[in-house]
């Protein structure tokens, strides 16, 4: 039980920490917001009281130390410096070593050094007064009054007449009532006399009060506590958020007035009785007057309103639950299954004919879709977690370089797959340090070529169909073509005179061991890192686009799939085997005739709309025995925005494709990407198309 | 005379001084058949054994490699062990069977099948009755072979699968096709 409480301590605090340096670091850009001031001191106390609740007294008391200084910094005693966000950032990094190791493995001389550090920047005198109050405990910050339960009061404020004479005014009163919550107040005129009959000191009025407020009865009556004895003070309680109702309209008004004495019930059924409005009725027959009645008609629509309000879904406090990952992994398989099953049952209702189990088959069907979807959106993640990593990146990096350069993202709130999101992590810590690295230039150097000597590196994201953008801008030097296209045939990688496209000679740099750094920094240079993101993005299914102007900086644009689990594809049918070829990528299909092949004169092309698409024969590729049938299928699909034919026998038709890998056997297998169960239980492989567009080319040119 | 009663263990122990050092305990193992060959494989890394089911080739792999199946919603591949060890490919009859093992690669469980022209039986072993693979004769790597074992009068090879797929083999194989 309490390893289990641990756990989940810890997986808190991590939460809290990463949204400690989020704060941080936003910090650092408007260092006098006290929102964000507070946010720290929060999360900072949050993990000092649970840290002590859980036996991490280092971390208890490590943090309070951070948290003292920030305490001084909520009181406005002390600036936001940077040298204090480095300590704080430092103390981020020393709060998770603590977390993550056990007793006793830590370095603590690092946690005493910051401790050290931040009680210098602490000024003398607050040390001093510090010490003095420091085994005081702190008080807890206060409760969010939302968390609290909501009551509603009637309350029948009718002062004496002599109220006003003693130096009270009820108006104070009543502006002390509406600052405690949603309040409404009906002034009730019965008691005013004839003019000439009037005492101007006297007060003849008394209030209705509907008042609507987290706080107690005892906060009402306050309010009243000077005045006490000069009125008459009736509080009831109408309404509260513990009252387990769903119904959101109030009582009549009938019955309200009947509560409050205003009314006498059998009056009710006698008005009832006549057809008028009831209200109207009322004061029609001078039961009641009209100040009385709208009295009553306001406590019932301010009561409505609250219950409306109450009934209307909950903020997202209540609205989330923490679910371990491995459990939605568990159910997005069992989902995996379900589809796999489904097609199988949709084979067999198709070939039986029956109509009953047919349209048995396509409820299924249609709910296995809806429940696929579900599923799969729960696993979602906003990409926005990493962002805030990078930004640390960023910041650290630059200073480590001595450059300065300022991070900007966009669309944090865009969604991923979970497993998506954390595979992307090293690919564009990759491409970050290369931004930085090579392609942001010293301040000194920026304000020669006449940029502003403050770099910038734009990270966002957004989405496009089914697939995600990521962005990565910077506004550096930019890549240098000749220079790039010079290494690569200096390495042997192009020929001396091949005609390349900017685009191809920037995919240079994604080879292995191919860097354009003069010198190994400890950064970057040693040529692995974009071979890492390409192998990275690769193998996601997704792909890479570099577009750069000498210059004037470089976008990095990554495409990746929403999701991993489970694809569109279109199944087809080579020989005996099966494939699947994701939908997305697939353009049309088209026949391939004898006659047409015949016509091509032993080159692959075939003429489509007018244009000439290269296609690759699947069965020659894979060397599948067996002649192929009359008329082929050419299933033309677009690879890096270019479109190119695999002939296949059969299109089988569209196919629910639930990934499995191919594990470790297979892993060097290439244009094979994963495999997937089929309705009969079989196994079809998953082509992975731009490898085999590759691999096609390759071929082609050694044979040339 | 109770000297009767443990003799024949007496005799076998004073034959098979040569036991194989790494096997201690009495261990179950599952024999199969190559051929007309038996092996032998520890029952521990022996996860199921299943009816040949239709196997999917993997276009460019080397022909020992058969291919994957469906084993209960996950993909898993089928090894032909008679390739292998230099025997002709497993024909498919009534017998045929694949044997689901788990085998360790570079750490790493990795559940693996492969085909058996038959499946014999599980036998007991004791440490003394195995005996050190020679190291001619078997036609096989001995690195693959754990050791004989005697089962009446019949030697078994018992296998050590975990080596039989190691990194090093495998790509070795690999290498060669390529």
């Amino acid at each position: 039980m309490v390893d289990q409480h641990i756990a989940t301590y810890r997986e808190e605090a991590g939460e809290l920490l990463a949204e400690l340096e989020s704060s941080l670091l936003d910090l650092e850009e408007s260092p006098d917001n006290s929102d964000l001031i507070n946010r720290v001191f929060r999360v900072m106390h949050t993990i000092k009281g649970s840290g002590a609740m859980f036996g991490f007294d280092e971390i208890a008391a490590f943090t309070h130390e951070v948290e003292t200084v920030f305490d001084l910094v909520r009181n406005g005693k002390m600036a936001v410096t940077k040298q204090l966000l480095d300590l704080t950032l430092k103390s981020r990094d020393h709060i998770t070593a603590l977390l993550s190791a056990g007793h006793g493995e830590v370095n603590r001389h690092e946690g005493d050094d910051i401790v050290a550090g931040l009680r210098q920047l602490v000024p003398q005198a607050e040390t001093t007064m510090q010490k003095m109050d420091e085994p005081t405990a702190k008080v807890p910050p206060k409760v969010d009054s939302a968390d609290a339960e909501q009551k509603t009061w009637r309350i029948r404020f009718r002062p004496n007449r002599e109220l006003l004479l003693n130096g009270n005014n009820p108006v104070l009163l009543l502006n002390e009532l509406r600052a405690l919550g949603t309040c409404h107040v009906v002034a009730q005129f019965d008691n005013v006399p004839r003019l000439d009959t009037m005492v101007g000191e006297h007060c003849y009025l008394y209030w209705d009060i509907i008042l609507t407020s987290s706080l107690g009865e005892e906060a009402i009556r306050d309010v009243f506590i000077f005045v006490e004895d000069d009125c008459e003070i009736k509080i009831e309680l109408v309404d509260s958020s513990s009252l387990a109702t769903d119904d959101q309209s109030y009582k009549k008004l009938g019955e309200i007035l009947v509560e409050r004495g205003d009314l006498l019930p059998v009056e009710v059924q006698k008005i009832l009785n006549q057809q008028k409005r009831f209200g109207e009725m009322l004061v029609d027959q001078g039961v009641v007057t009209p100040e009385k009645v709208q009295s009553a008609l306001i406590e019932q629509q301010h009561v409505k309103t609250v219950r409306q309000e109450r009934a209307a879904p909950a903020p997202d406090a209540a609205a989330s639950i923490r679910v371990p990952a491995e459990r939605l992994d568990q159910l997005v398989n069992l989902v995996g299954e379900m589809v796999t099953v489904q097609a199988h049952l949709t084979q067999a209702a198709n070939s039986l004919r029956d109509p009953t189990f047919i349209n048995i088959s396509e409820e299924v069907e249609r709910l296995t879709n809806e429940l696929r979807d579900t599923t799969l959106t729960i696993r979602m993640l906003p990409i926005g977690s990493t962002f805030s990593k990078f930004k640390r990146l960023v910041r650290d990096l630059s200073q480590e370089l001595g450059k300065d350069i300022e991070m900007e993202t966009f669309g944090a709130d865009t969604e991923l797959d979970k497993t998506v999101i954390e595979k992307m992590n090293d690919p564009l810590v990759h491409i970050i340090r290369n931004s930085i690295d090579h392609g942001i230039e010293m301040p000194e150097v920026r304000t020669a070529a006449g940029k502003p000597s403050i770099g910038k590196v734009q990270l966002g994201a957004e989405h496009f169909g089914d697939s995600v953008l990521i962005t990565i801008r910077d506004d550096g030097a930019g890549l240098d073509r000749d220079a790039i296209r010079a290494k690569a045939v200096d390495n042997g990688l192009i020929a001396a005179n091949a005609e390349l496209s900017d685009s191809e000679i920037f995919a240079q740099i994604f080879t292995p061991g191919f860097s354009m750094a003069a010198k190994v920094t400890n950064v970057s240079g040693r040529g692995v890192g974009m071979d890492v993101v390409k192998r990275g993005i690769e193998g996601l299914r997704g792909s890479i686009a570099i577009d750069s102007l000498k210059g004037k900086g470089t976008t990095i644009t990554l495409k990746i799939p929403l999701t991993l689990a489970i694809i569109e594809s279109l199944l087809v049918k080579i020989g005996d085997s099966h494939f699947v070829l994701p939908l997305a990528s697939v353009e049309e299909c088209v026949e391939l005739s004898r006659a047409d092949v015949e016509a091509a004169h032993g080159r692959n092309l075939v003429k489509v709309r007018g244009n000439l698409t290269p296609y690759i024969s699947l069965r020659e590729l894979f060397d599948i025995g067996g002649s192929p049938p009359d008329i082929e299928q050419i299933v033309i699909v677009s690879v890096h925005g270019q479109s190119i034919g695999f002939v296949v026998d059969f299109v089988v038709g569209e196919h629910q494709t639930v990934i499995k890998p191919l594990g470790r056997f297979y892993q060097d297998v290439q244009g094979i990407s994963g495999a997937t169960i089929m309705g009969d239980g079989s196994v079809a492989l998953i082509l992975d198309l731009s490898v085999l567009a590759q691999t096609a080319e390759l071929a082609e040119h050694n044979q040339l | 005379m109770r000297l009767s009663g443990c003799g024949l263990k007496a005799y076998n122990k004073e034959d098979c001084t040569m036991s194989v050092a790494g096997i201690t305990e009495t261990v179950q193992y599952l024999s199969f058949k190559l051929a007309e060959e038996v092996f032998a494989l520890d029952v521990a890394k022996v996860r199921e054994i299943l009816e040949f089911t239709s196997i999917t080739k993997v276009p460019k792999t080397p022909e020992f490699m058969r291919g994957v199946i469906n084993l209960r919603g996950g993909v898993v591949p089928v090894i032909d062990l008679r390739l292998n060890f230099g025997m002709t490919c497993t024909e498919q009859t009534v017998n045929t069977c694949i044997i689901v093992v788990e085998v360790i690669l570079d750490g790493d469980v990795i559940v693996l099948g492969i085909l058996a022209d038959s499946v014999q039986e599980v036998v007991e072993m004791e440490p003394d009755y195995i005996e050190p693979a020679p190291h001619i004769g078997t036609r096989l790597n001995t690195e693959f072979i754990k050791g004989m074992g005697k089962v009446n009068n019949d030697f078994i090879m018992i296998l050590d699968i975990d080596k039989v797929f190691s990194t090093k083999d495998l790509l070795a194989v690999q290498g060669s096709k390529n």
